[in-house]
């Protein structure tokens, strides 16, 4: 074990899966000798070859292209994209193609090799174009798995249960916690499940489900409830597709409240997913309606970040609001 | 680069008309070859091959049109006047390269082999279908002869072909892929994102453009302002050629140079093949509302099969009763195929939900599981009634 922040613990899993695996090839804009913006992908070029982990043109959808030609060729695709805000000219290959692979072809080809890594979320100053939390666009696509990370340790073990996946998957990195999140991280291989959530801390009184960036935000509101005597059980989603429906509807028998928090606006947002399935499941359980703690449905603001972001405060709120119902 | 050798002191624009890119021809619609043109090898058995694939998917082109004129085929797709572009191309390659195209490329499966069943049961989405029926009819799609899935998404397949080769090259077994694709397909985006990343990456893929004039009504004059595809090769620092797409014998020679280049040097090429688009876009259009008559008559004169014939004949290798009989023999078993289809179960209703994943997530399996129930209570509501249920609970959880 040895102390190390997320990224560190992302470029590890990224040597290791290499390492373990010939077939597993980096790319992306600025991710070869440089080692990339955030230096997720520092060293590998050195270790294992400009063939194996370079430079691409600037260029999303010909990245995500290029990757599902790679995959489908029976290679495992590890393809960067800079910040998850520029996915989106790469939208047509991931929804249209990546996750139809498979299927369109009746099983005789498909992507499986492929994982997507990006920066996501906001706190950091990044204003429209450096903040996005796109993940609820791709939980309406069929075909593929998203999954977030809160900590160096998930990320290591999710993002190498990614890469070996046999499905495409689109692993979102919370960049606020880049180097904020740091912890212990077994040295070598290991992997985490995807599709299953993790109760963080065990509770009585209400359920609390978030993912990657926003954990550490949801962890500190139960701790400011517990002050005033409401206990919480955390639940940390780390798979948003598909994700595990039994996990927070068994908390939720239990508590009879539920509150969800995410960055992204409201409308629209995963959250809303969660909150309609667990109200046709838990409905005779519910004590008080499911609340929803989000970003606005604006942009995403550059001066008034701290007031846009759903702080603990504003969960606090929700947690108060929700036990006095 | 060495800019300082070509450093100019006044204002000189180029727009690239500079260039005269010229198109590769060999054969004349005689038969004969042009004036000092020399056909490439090709031993008899080959050139059979190959023609029996060009007429092989013009008679299945007629044949199907009629079928979905019917009302037995939701829609249907031609290929007709670009036989000798698609399996021209397809016959200079090695057997197990890969193949990534557009739609209109029923002949590089034919060539390759892919049997009437396999076609019929693609366009007829029967329970035999590799795809199980979840596309429209001529996505076709064939591990064992190297041709992948065909999706209708324009242009997606170009820079897959791109990692599909950087793959290949990996692998360091010897192997290209060639992408097909329209002129029009050639604006979309993915078009130019695959081009600068083989040329940067070094990949053995070859780029076969058709352009066949129309992209559905739009034609070239509306597509690009430029002498076609090929030119923006040089802005990319690609190998690039012109060929008449109508002449068989050029395209052949042509690809067959390409794949070289591609394989022994792993430079990427780019082929134009100038052809055109005889029949409708689809059995959806009707050409009749942007074209005219005589512009159509005038390509007809200039058919790639009856080229193709003619220069058989002359080698002494076909002739009428041979061709009368491959005619009659291909519609013979190309209907019988057909009736074979259409009895074909449906794929079960299971299918629905498996390849989605690897693995049917629960969620996906209740869903599968409220809708078997469903039909069992209203099996009046539904096409195939209760029918393929009985598979479907054994294999729903897979």
């Amino acid at each position: 074990m040895a102390h190390i922040n997320m990224l560190q613990a992302i470029n590890q899993a990224l040597d290791v899966a290499m390492q373990s695996d010939p077939k597993v090839i980096c790319f992306g804009e600025d991710v070869g000798s440089f080692g990339g913006v955030f230096r997720a992908t520092s060293h590998l070029q050195e270790k294992y070859g400009k063939a194996r982990c370079f430079n691409t043109p600037l260029v999303e959808q010909g990245i995500v292209g290029f990757a599902n030609g790679l995959a489908a060729q029976g290679h495992k695709a590890v393809a960067e994209i800079q910040f998850a805000d520029y996915i989106y000219p790469a939208f047509d290959q991931i929804v249209n193609e990546s996750a139809k692979f498979r299927y369109r072809s009746g099983n005789l080809f498909d992507v499986g090799g492929l994982t997507i890594r990006t920066p996501y979320g906001g706190g950091i100053s990044g204003g429209h174009y450096h903040s996005q939390s796109p993940e609820a666009y791709f939980a309406h696509t069929p075909g593929l798995k998203v999954v977030v990370p809160r900590n160096p340790h998930q990320a290591k073990g999710l993002l190498l249960a990614s890469i070996r996946d046999p499905n495409p998957v689109l692993f979102f990195e919370p960049k606020r916690l880049y180097r904020a999140s740091s912890g212990e991280v077994p040295e070598g291989n290991y992997q985490l499940p995807l599709g299953e959530a993790e109760v963080v801390k065990v509770g009585r009184d209400l359920t609390l489900v978030a993912w990657g960036a926003q954990m550490p935000i949801i962890e500190e509101a139960a701790e400011l409830a517990e002050g005033e005597g409401i206990s919480c059980e955390v639940i940390d989603l780390r798979s948003i597709l598909p994700w595990d429906r039994d996990c927070v509807a068994d908390s939720v028998f239990k508590t009879g409240r539920l509150v969800i928090s995410h960055e992204a606006p409201l409308t629209g947002g995963f959250a809303a997913e969660i909150a309609a399935t667990i109200q046709q499941r838990c409905f005779l359980y519910l004590e008080s309606p499911i609340a929803r703690v989000t970003g606005l449905d604006t942009p995403f603001p550059l001066t008034l970040e701290k007031e846009y972001l759903p702080d603990a405060l504003k969960v606090l709120e929700a947690i108060r609001a929700s036990v006095n119902f | 680069m060495a800019l300082d050798t070509s450093t100019v002191h006044a204002p000189h624009f180029m727009t690239g008309d500079e260039w005269q890119i010229p198109t590769f021809a060999l054969l004349r619609q005689d038969g004969t070859l042009y004036d000092g043109a020399e056909a490439p090898e090709l031993s008899q058995d080959k050139a059979l091959r190959i023609y029996r694939a060009m007429r092989f998917t013009r008679v299945l082109d007629e044949r199907m049109l009629a079928a979905q004129r019917q009302g037995r085929l939701s829609f249907y797709l031609q290929c007709t006047g670009e036989e000798a572009s698609v399996v021209g191309a397809t016959a200079a390659l090695q057997d197990d390269d890969m193949i990534m195209a557009q739609y209109r490329e029923q002949g590089a499966l034919a060539y390759r082999g892919f049997s009437i069943d396999e076609f019929m049961n693609q366009l007829f989405g029967n329970a035999l279908d590799y795809g199980k029926g979840r596309q429209m009819p001529i996505h076709y799609g064939s591990a064992e002869y190297h041709y992948m899935t065909i999706s209708s998404p324009l242009a997606t397949q170009i820079p897959q072909a791109v990692g599909y080769a950087y793959g290949q090259k990996l692998d360091e077994e010897g192997r290209c892929t060639i992408t097909f694709f329209g002129e029009g397909a050639a604006s979309e985006g993915d078009f130019h994102a695959a081009l600068n990343m083989a040329s940067v990456h070094q990949v053995p893929v070859i780029f076969l453009c058709r352009n066949n004039g129309y992209a559905i009504s739009t034609p070239t004059s509306e597509q690009f302002a430029a002498d076609g595809i090929a030119p923006r090769a040089f802005g990319y620092r690609m190998h690039v050629i012109r060929v008449d797409g109508n002449d068989l014998l050029a395209v052949y020679q042509a690809t067959l140079a390409a794949r070289r280049i591609a394989v022994e040097h792993n430079k990427p090429v780019l082929i134009e093949a100038m052809t055109y688009r005889l029949a409708a876009h689809s059995s959806s259009d009707d050409p009749a509302g942007y074209r005219s008559q005589q512009e159509e008559a005038a390509w007809r004169e200039k058919d790639p099969l009856a080229r193709m014939r003619h220069w058989l004949e002359r080698q002494g290798w076909w002739d009428e009763d041979q061709e009368r009989q491959q005619e009659e023999q291909l519609r013979g078993e190309i209907l019988a195929g057909m009736k074979r289809a259409e009895r074909e179960a449906p794929p079960p209703l299971a299918s629905l939900v498996s390849d989605v994943y690897d693995q049917v997530p629960p969620a996906l399996a209740e869903q599968l599981a409220a809708l078997e129930a469903h039909v069992r209570r209203y099996p009046d509501h539904y096409p195939r009634g209760a029918a393929g249920l009985d598979d479907a609970a054994t294999q729903g959880g897979q």
